[in-house]
């Protein structure tokens, strides 16, 4: 009979569709695991909500349940229990290794220009913090882009939400 | 959830999807890149808060989000008509925005305080993405509030932009814009739609109405 442990096992498995560096279990998009007689729930939140991963990501996780013989039922949670101080300090070491700068963290209030034009952002090429703003919006709708000045180099930004 | 909140949560459906898909239209031709990017980013953020909206509205009514984004009939839409407007010159598309997303921040903060923990919690989330919204429209904002060119767009869609906010809040909409309200016209309800809107209700849904109803994508 399939455990709990099993499952979250499995679920670190599944690369981030859009950044495969990172798995949804270091995204801290799973948010709990229940375990029935062979029959296996699972609480998922949308980092962003118009995230075109989302359907891959359901489909992922409900095929990694059946692969190990359970019957899956995949919930996508609407409500804002998932932040990007849920990725883990594993998932966070693994997108800076992949030029990607984590995002910093939640304060209690919305992000502010100020913020995103101010020095806590570091280059995850060459540690400085003499990093501007580039762009708020990037590739995908969570990250932004900056610009080192220290090494020259562009990186992508994960926005903090 | 009650019938009133369903009401609010699909006229606040109704103008993401809307104001998405003409978002959308900068894809490829904005007047630079990183404006390309930017406006397709809120365009996808905007539909998937839609999306989400549309599923919640969907739950209590036994639909689906699809139906209710596409199989509508153009008059039962509650779009605003400021969402509708084809804005093809760039000071008016950025004033737009930035009507668009400080009349939407004040609209969430309301939802926000929901006494429903569905409507609150969702609303929480969408706020934090449109925090980014508003950034950008700030910015576009500092960069051409001198501008003749956008300040006559400002003007000109004020009176729009207020039928986004219930009419209690437009007082709040009116001082955060240091505009007045006072104009002596009230602005266009929900029902009413522009000439233009059957045209872009047409094209969204085309694809969906060329297959049988029920087909799986």
């Amino acid at each position: 009979m399939v455990t709990a442990a099993q499952v979250w096992e499995a679920l670190a498995e599944i690369p981030d569709p859009e950044i495969p560096v990172i798995s949804l279990v270091d995204l801290g998009v799973v948010r709990e695991v229940e375990v029935d007689a062979g029959h296996v729930r699972v609480d998922f939140t949308p980092t962003f909500l118009g995230c075109p991963a989302l359907e891959t990501m359901r489909i992922a996780i409900a095929e990694q349940i059946r692969a190990l013989g359970a019957e899956p039922q995949v919930n996508v949670c609407l409500d804002d229990s998932w932040s990007t101080d849920r990725i883990t300090p594993a998932g966070r070491a693994k997108l800076r290794a992949s030029g990607f700068a984590p995002p910093a963290p939640r304060t209690a209030g919305a992000p502010t220009l100020l913020q995103l034009q101010s020095n806590v952002h570091r280059c995850p090429y060459c540690g400085s913090t003499d990093t501007r703003l580039e762009n708020v919006f990037g590739p995908t709708p969570c990250r932004s882009l900056r610009y080192c000045g220290s090494c020259r180099q562009p990186f992508e930004q994960f926005k903090t939400i | 959830m009650n019938e009133q909140d369903a009401r609010s949560l699909l006229e606040i459906a109704d103008d993401e999807l809307v104001l998405g898909w003409r978002d959308s239209e900068w894809t490829g031709i904005a007047p630079f890149l990183e404006e390309d990017v930017a406006f397709s980013s809120i365009a996808q953020n905007e539909i998937g808060h839609a999306r989400a909206l549309y599923e919640l509205v969907a739950r209590e009514h036994g639909t689906t989000a699809d139906e209710l984004a596409f199989d509508r009939a153009p008059d039962t839409y509650r779009c605003t008509q400021l969402v509708e407007l084809r804005l093809m010159e760039w000071e008016k598309t950025i004033a737009r925005h930035y009507l668009y997303e400080t009349a939407d921040g004040l609209r969430l903060e309301r939802l926000k305080e929901s006494s429903d923990p569905e409507i609150a919690g969702l609303a929480a989330k969408i706020d934090r993405e449109e925090a980014y919204h508003r950034i950008h429209a700030q910015m576009w904002f500092d960069r051409l509030q001198n501008e003749p060119r956008f300040t006559a767009a400002l003007q000109d869609l004020w009176l729009l932009a207020q039928a986004v906010v219930p009419d209690d809040l437009r007082p709040q909409f009116a001082a955060r814009m240091g505009l007045s309200t006072e104009s002596g016209s009230e602005p266009q309800s929900r029902t009413e739609h522009t000439a233009e809107f059957p045209e872009l209700w047409e094209e969204m849904t085309v694809v969906r109405r060329s297959q049988p109803a029920g087909t799986r994508w």
